[in-house]
């Protein structure tokens, strides 16, 4: 095709300090409707996911249906998601995009929390018992805590990925970093842009990957000692 | 003025034979669909599968395998839609195939390199003593056993593909996206039956393919090893992204 040419365009460079610099308040402004779209979305698919997994743990038989419902959300598209809430929640709002990112985070938090409840050693559970706890107190001062690691787990992959699937928002303009790249792509193919955008994506997910790894090593001193 | 119910206009748009029939209609639009996803987990396939069965037979990488699921997690599909065509790949659909073909391969790799390394060393041991080659043992023994895990690997890998292709209408790269980028293209009041329709046409694909790929692996599989096995190796292939 005709764009050929734009291959060796010495005018069209893959990264440029002069953009950065020109638009640096787009570039916040794309990166701070990142963060805050990637962390609402975590926190209500936590906030969400984290009692369906305890009301999976608990009631054995829901165990099944709760998986197999947030399995089949993960396999819908993540644009068909977005068109499916678009035209009733708004095709301008971030609240569209936002609503298709905490379906998709929800498999993954609930999965592993799951994982990590069940993996409670049976010893432990009976000795809380034993020990007079009831139900929720057991629940508290046992089961949560002691599956933190698997809860940690389902953050950091549930955080990752919506950082990378905040892009697809792009379509209806709300899509933080995306903006950038599919804005770069459609304004003659500006490469600075689409690489910035692209950058700062990825160091947006690896930042926040190694801050929640980091908490989640605060927040369980003891798996640390056992391993040293 | 009040808008007509989505899932209705949804419902006329579907039950228009123009919308199926006409260039750049739904059976248009399937058709580069599938082939653009069939190209890309082919690709995938053919990086994927050799580098995943022999980094497993030989016993190492391990960790790189779960670094570049890790990694391509973190890459946003649409950076390499874009990126991919202002290369030397050029513009067209090869590039949304390459780019596509990236976030086949972890599910792919990490699945053969498990399903390898999960054989039995005793049954890797009895085929040593009988005298087999290394590649031999690599042919004959760890392929056989690891075949299951190769169908879930691809299972998810094609799931994926599948429902990433839908972005590559916003680089223009065809696909049944494309009628749901068009439809937000003509806004709300004239295009919002056409954004419904689009996504499910999307969301059946995909889901037709994952059940129908579920039918594949479960047939491969030997009887023994369904429950147990199938599980373990789609957990194995959870931690790859989607789009």
């Amino acid at each position: 095709m005709s764009f050929q040419s734009y291959r060796e365009d010495p005018g069209n460079p893959w990264f440029s300090w002069q953009y950065v610099r020109d638009n640096s308040d787009t570039i916040a402004e794309a990166l701070r409707e990142h963060a805050t779209l990637t962390a609402e979305a975590v926190v209500i698919a936590a906030l969400v996911a984290v009692p369906l997994a305890v009301v999976a743990y608990w009631i054995r038989p829901l165990t099944g249906p709760i998986l197999a419902l947030s399995g089949i959300l993960y396999t819908i598209p993540s644009l068909a998601l977005l068109a499916f809430i678009a035209p009733y929640v708004g095709t301008t709002r971030a609240t569209s995009v936002l609503i298709a990112l905490v379906l998709y985070a929800l498999l993954l938090i609930v999965r592993n929390t799951l994982a990590g409840l069940n993996q409670v050693p049976v010893e432990v559970r009976d000795a809380a018992q034993g020990m007079g706890y009831g139900r929720f107190g057991r629940l508290l001062r046992i089961d949560l805590p002691l599956a933190l690691p698997g809860i940690m787990t389902g953050l950091r992959l549930a955080t990752v990925s919506t950082v990378a699937l905040v892009t697809v928002g792009a379509l209806i303009g709300k899509g933080g970093l995306g903006d950038l790249i599919l804005g770069g792509f459609r304004n003659n193919f500006y490469r600075a842009e689409i690489v910035t955008g692209t950058a700062l994506c990825v160091a947006l997910a690896l930042v926040l990957d190694l801050v929640l790894a980091a908490a989640g090593r605060l927040l369980t001193p003891w798996a640390r000692r056992r391993a040293s | 003025m009040i808008a007509e119910d989505p899932i209705q206009q949804a419902v006329t748009w579907l039950n228009d034979p123009l919308n199926w029939t006409n260039p750049g209609g739904v059976l248009d639009r399937l058709g580069e669909h599938l082939w653009i996803s069939a190209a890309a987990v082919a690709l995938g396939c053919l990086v994927a599968w050799p580098l995943g069965l022999w980094l497993g037979h030989v016993g190492r990488g391990g960790g790189a395998v779960v670094m570049i699921s890790n990694v391509t997690l973190a890459i946003p599909t649409i950076a390499l839609l874009t990126i991919l065509p202002l290369t030397f790949l050029g513009f067209g659909q090869r590039p949304v195939i390459v780019a596509l073909a990236v976030f086949a391969v972890p599910p792919l790799l990490a699945n053969a390199y498990t399903g390898v390394r999960e054989v039995d060393p005793e049954a890797r041991d009895a085929a040593r003593g009988m005298g087999l080659s290394g590649l031999q043992v690599l042919r004959r023994v760890e392929l056989p056993l690891a075949v299951p895990y190769l169908a879930a690997g691809f299972r998810t890998a094609a799931v994926q593909v599948v429902a990433t292709a839908a972005l590559a209408s916003f680089v223009n790269g065809g696909g049944l996206g494309q009628i749901i980028s068009a439809g937000f293209g003509l806004g709300m009041a004239t295009g919002g039956g056409q954004i419904l329709a689009g996504g499910l046409l999307v969301a059946l694909l995909a889901l037709l393919v994952e059940v129908v790929l579920a039918g594949v692996e479960r047939a491969v599989t030997p009887r023994p090893l369904r429950r147990s096995r199938g599980r373990a190796a789609r957990r194995a292939a959870s931690a790859t992204g989607r789009a």
